[in-house]
């Protein structure tokens, strides 16, 4: 033995802690009222967040202080009692929001789900890091996937499909770990095909898909052989039965809301009261505070209760009001900078376990990122997940400083062998 | 496990930037490139609501409040506020039924489930004190305060005129009025509105997205403050006023009286009358089609829009026109010729002073004769157009013939009619007419028409002997005080004094001898200067009386004019212009019979009225 050495990655924490104040600035602001405007107002959404703000810190100087390895030994028994708490979830769960996601214990509210990503992340480093598993056999990947799935289906079952959605996000840690990346390629291709059947005539749809198959064997291939023919014909038969899948799927499998969200993103609907509402309104918001914006607490859109969700999922509103365009792209750029430096974090590590856990942090960081701040201007549909480390919410800031901390306390470790 | 893939690490930190720089992008086309969006925020996230001042309050000659303001209180409702509230509760403190409250709640809701609407209209400050401490536990409702015109006393509703919401007209004229903006539609809160109404402040307000109004936009620094209505300061006298509306109760005719000195409105009655109250508030519209359907016309000004025959008291004018022409002398005498016009039986006037006093028809004929016919053309024809042109600049010298530019709405007043050479021209042909072709004139009858406001003017300007001040009905309003100059100048009519010395003289001879026909304006003590007259129209006579006293330094002119009257001018309007006249320079009158006598006689004929067969007889 000799002595561990712990080397903080203290620029991961400072680009938490700069997100995390942000995002508390923009909480006070968009819930301002000159009635209760002291910062320590318990009663207040702000005032709350100084709470789970206080938690969250204490949580993760716990798990900075904690050994490293407790948290790839217990990664299997922290997996099963979430998702033993999710299965208890869809039978005692109270209903906020129209989903039923939430829990209460001892007056204490409780949104599992939040809980569940890190510990799918922790499970699938730990599976994938044995030494007995290869990505190259059918079985890991099977139990990989189920590993992933079997959460996110009991999140789905909860009407929370936006945080069941960003179980996706595993495909990059997978990718990374070998899996092959058509299987990411086929994903883009598969959104693209069913944004475009949704807007285009369908037969024209698969004409063009025809020019192209035709293009890519009689022009790009320079030898041809029947085997060729034949892909082309199947990827063709594919994309065509997709294709016309798709409105079956649109209309059948997707619940109105779902339906009418995307159709107002395609711009089919302009229901600029009913279901286009929000969107619009957060387009207004963003859109009316200009290159600087309107300055600190004088947002006049978000702060009318014109914008929902202003201080939860739609809190990037206020940034782009009060700090405008300036303001959005200094934001993005914290983000950008964490997620770039999460990922040349993970690659540094010694350990698999701990280069798995870090691309999973980043991963799921990175669609949260994507799915909230797309759908706030237009380019996603309106599905609600929270901005990590902004938004108000206690289930959620605690748990993704769960997230990141573990990955930072792993990798101040790093060169310890685990 | 071999690090295998490590080089996959930079496809997901591109995959990673990518999303990155698309948001940029897109936040760029959103707050960059897209100036809709600002504008949208502001239309929707600030209202201008507008601060109503205070209408000016009309105030009479002695300074007592004829007008002034008082708050009513409209309950809005948002109906998407109501949360919670307890319905029955409700009902019970507003006072209305549940099946009430879920229609008007429905309406609301109809309107717009997110904006206020009115709930209830116009609640009395007596009701709202009622509920109005319980407001708080009602969500969604909120009360906004307004203000309706309060008339302490029901008097002088033509010349006080009416407060209502602007009509399409309105708006088109003038920006400054809103849709649901009050405005004044007659008497004086119509010709004084731009004085009167003030000047509207401007709140910017914040409003949230239930419109519910948040605070003031950026501390409220593009506020204006309302700027308070000016107080008006009329010339009325409302004890008189009220006095001779009383006694033009159950009649139908009306009262100018003028200080004579100052063109002053001492009271302007329009009979039959109605209660300026009637107009104001949740009654309004439904009193305003009664009022309006009345045959009697109480809306209408008759002092101002009413055109009659002048009758008998023309004589005045004939008098002094034809004396300072010198067409005639003071002692001109002339046979009572009923062959010529007819007339009723009286001794031959030796005298102009006589002939005003017996009021004899022949004589003016002869008067009016040698005004006309002068005898400066041979051809009767063109020395008549001489005659009547020389004439005609007389008659509107001394006000006749014009609208008179008192200070009420001026339009729909009456300009009365004193022909011209053109008129006959029309009439008759070019050359085809000449004195015994428009002799009525000389008495009143034929093709002269006045209003009686100018039949007014002409007692002041007899009581003036000579000059007259237009009249008008405020003497200085707002806080300085303004006053209108047109008001202080003096209107010469260019004719001797010495010759209204003798009209006065005649005047006072009617009321005062015996053989005068206007004995029943007499008032003990007093020298009333007046003359009767009897205007021949459709439907019985009007029973006119013009009227000044005392004789010398007068401090009152009046007309009277009573309607289709069974009787003469001085049967019914001269002993009212009597009353008045001692009402206002003794304060009191002493003949409470008369009084009463004429407070409650019904003289004039029934509406619709019937054609009836004229009397050639005259007074």
């Amino acid at each position: 033995m000799y002595q561990e050495r712990i080397k903080i990655d203290w620029w991961t924490v400072a680009l938490y802690a700069a997100i995390m104040l942000f995002g508390w600035m923009n909480i006070y602001s968009a819930c301002y009222d000159e009635a209760h405007a002291a910062i320590f107002d318990f009663s207040r959404f702000h005032g709350k967040q100084l709470v789970w703000m206080g938690a969250s810190i204490l949580t993760a100087a716990f798990i900075l202080l904690t050994e490293p390895r407790v948290f790839s030994n217990t990664a299997y028994p922290i997996y099963g009692g979430v998702t033993v708490l999710l299965v208890l979830t869809l039978f005692l769960a109270i209903t906020v929001n129209g989903g039923n996601s939430w829990i209460e214990l001892g007056g204490f509210r409780l949104q599992p789900s939040e809980f569940a990503k890190f510990a799918t992340a922790l499970a699938v480093a730990k599976y994938l890091s044995a030494i007995d598993t290869d990505l190259k056999d059918l079985r890991t990947k099977v139990v990989a996937l189920a590993i992933i799935a079997v959460p996110a289906a009991l999140v789905f079952l909860q009407h929370d499909t936006g945080t069941a959605l960003v179980f996706l996000s595993f495909v990059f840690p997978l990718y990374r770990e070998g899996v092959s990346g058509v299987v990411m390629v086929i994903g883009a291709v598969a959104i693209a095909l069913f944004v475009l059947a949704l807007l285009v005539n369908k037969y024209i749809l698969l004409g063009a898909l025809l020019l192209l198959a035709l293009f890519y064997l009689f022009v790009w291939l320079n030898k041809r052989s029947s085997r060729d023919y034949w892909r082309a014909a199947g990827v063709l038969a594919v994309c065509a039965a997709f294709i016309f899948s798709v409105d079956f799927v649109f209309n059948h499998v997707l619940e109105s809301h779902q339906r009418e969200r995307i159709e107002v993103l395609l711009g089919q609907s302009d229901d600029l009261q009913g279901s286009g509402y929000n969107v619009h309104q957060s387009k207004i918001a963003i859109g009316s505070g200009g290159i600087i914006g309107k300055g600190f607490l004088r947002g006049t859109v978000t702060k009318a209760n014109f914008v929902p969700e202003k201080h939860t999922d739609f809190i990037f509103c206020t940034v782009g009001e009060e700090w405008g365009w300036v303001g959005c792209v200094v934001l993005l750029a914290l983000y950008t900078v964490l997620l770039q430096r999460l990922i040349v974090m993970a690659e540094r590590q010694r350990s698999p376990f701990s280069r798995i856990y870090g691309y999973c942090v980043a991963s799921i960081l990175f669609m949260h990122l994507f799915v909230n701040v797309g759908m706030v201007i237009g380019l996603v549909p309106v599905i609600g997940i929270p901005l990590p480390f902004f938004s108000y919410g206690g289930s959620s800031l605690v748990a993704f400083t769960i997230l990141l901390f573990i990955f930072i306390r792993q990798d101040a470790s790093k060169n310890q062998l685990l | 496990m071999a690090n295998r893939h490590s080089d996959r690490a930079y496809v997901v930190r591109i995959i990673f930037l990518v999303v990155t720089v698309l948001f940029v992008g897109r936040l760029a086309v959103l707050q960059l490139f897209n100036p809709k969006y600002r504008d949208l925020a502001e239309m929707q996230s600030l209202r201008n609501v507008t601060q109503y001042p205070a209408r000016g309050f009309i105030y009479d000659r002695h300074g007592e409040l004829l007008v002034h303001n008082e708050a009513v209180y409209d309950l809005m409702v948002i109906p998407n506020m109501l949360k919670g509230l307890d319905t029955l509760y409700f009902c019970q403190t507003v006072g209305i039924s549940r099946d009430d409250f879920e229609e008007r709640i429905a309406k609301a809701r109809k309107y717009s489930p997110y904006t206020a609407s009115v709930f209830m209209k116009q609640i009395s400050k007596e009701e709202y004190a009622r509920f109005e401490n319980k407001m708080f536990k009602f969500k969604g409702f909120y009360i906004s305060q307004r203000t309706l015109r309060i008339y302490d006393r029901p008097i002088a509703a033509q010349v006080l005129g009416y407060v209502g919401e602007v009509d399409q007209a309105d708006l088109d004229r003038d920006p400054y009025y809103k849709r649901g903006d009050y405005i004044g539609k007659s008497g004086l809160e119509k010709s004084y509105e731009a004085v009167i109404r003030g000047v509207k402040g401007k709140k910017v307000m914040h409003v949230d997205a239930y419109s519910r109004e948040i605070g003031p936009y950026q501390g409220g620094i593009f506020d204006t403050l309302p700027i308070e209505g000016a107080n008006l300061y009329t010339t009325l006298d409302a004890d008189l006023q009220q006095y001779a509306e009383e006694l033009m109760a159950n009649k139908r005719g009306c009262v100018v009286a003028i200080e004579p000195s100052t063109g002053e409105v001492l009271a302007m009655v329009s009979a039959p009358t109605y209660d300026p109250n009637l107009l104001v508030g949740r009654i309004r519209g439904k009193n305003y089609t009664e009022l309006n359907k009345d045959l009697a016309k109480p809306m209408l000004n008759r002092a101002l829009m009413g055109q009659y025959p002048p009758g008998s008291i023309f004589k005045v004018a004939q008098s002094v026109v034809a004396l300072d022409l010198g067409v005639i002398s003071p002692g001109t005498g002339f046979a009572c010729d009923k062959s010529l016009v007819g007339c009723h039986g009286h001794p031959a006037a030796a005298s102009v002073r006589e002939a005003i006093k017996m009021s004899c028809n022949p004589y003016f004929y002869h008067v009016y004769r040698r005004v006309v016919q002068q005898g400066k053309y041979r051809s009767p024809q063109k020395d008549s157009q001489y005659g009547l042109t020389v004439w005609r600049e007389y008659m509107l010298r001394m006000g006749f013939g014009q609208k008179l530019p008192i200070d009420l709405p001026i339009a729909g007043m009456s300009k009365g009619n004193i022909p011209d050479t053109a008129f006959y021209n029309k009439w008759y042909g070019r050359e085809r007419w000449s004195f015994s072709t428009i002799y009525s004139n000389s008495i009143g009858q034929g093709e002269v028409t006045v209003v009686p406001i100018q039949m007014a003017n002409l007692a002041a300007t007899v009581a003036n002997r000579g000059y007259y001040i237009t009249p008008h009905m405020v003497r200085f309003y707002g806080p300085d005080s303004t006053r209108n100059e047109e008001y202080y100048t003096r209107h010469e009519t260019g004719i001797d004094r010495r010759y209204f010395d003798i009209a006065a003289d005649g005047m006072y001879d009617v009321v005062h001898v015996a053989g005068g026909t206007g004995r029943r304006a007499r008032v003990d003590g007093l020298d009333v200067c007046g003359k009767t007259g009897t205007a021949e129209n459709y439907g019985n006579d009007h029973s006119v009386f013009i009227a000044f006293a005392p004789k010398n330094n007068p401090k009152i002119a009046l007309a009277v004019y009573v309607e289709n009257a069974q009787g003469g001018g001085g049967t019914w309007a001269a002993p009212i212009a009597g009353l008045i006249i001692e009402k206002y320079i003794n304060g009191e009158v002493a003949r409470k019979d008369v009084e009463r006598q004429y407070r409650e006689c019904n003289p004039c004929q029934k509406l619709p009225l019937t054609r009836r067969v004229k009397k050639a007889k005259r007074r």
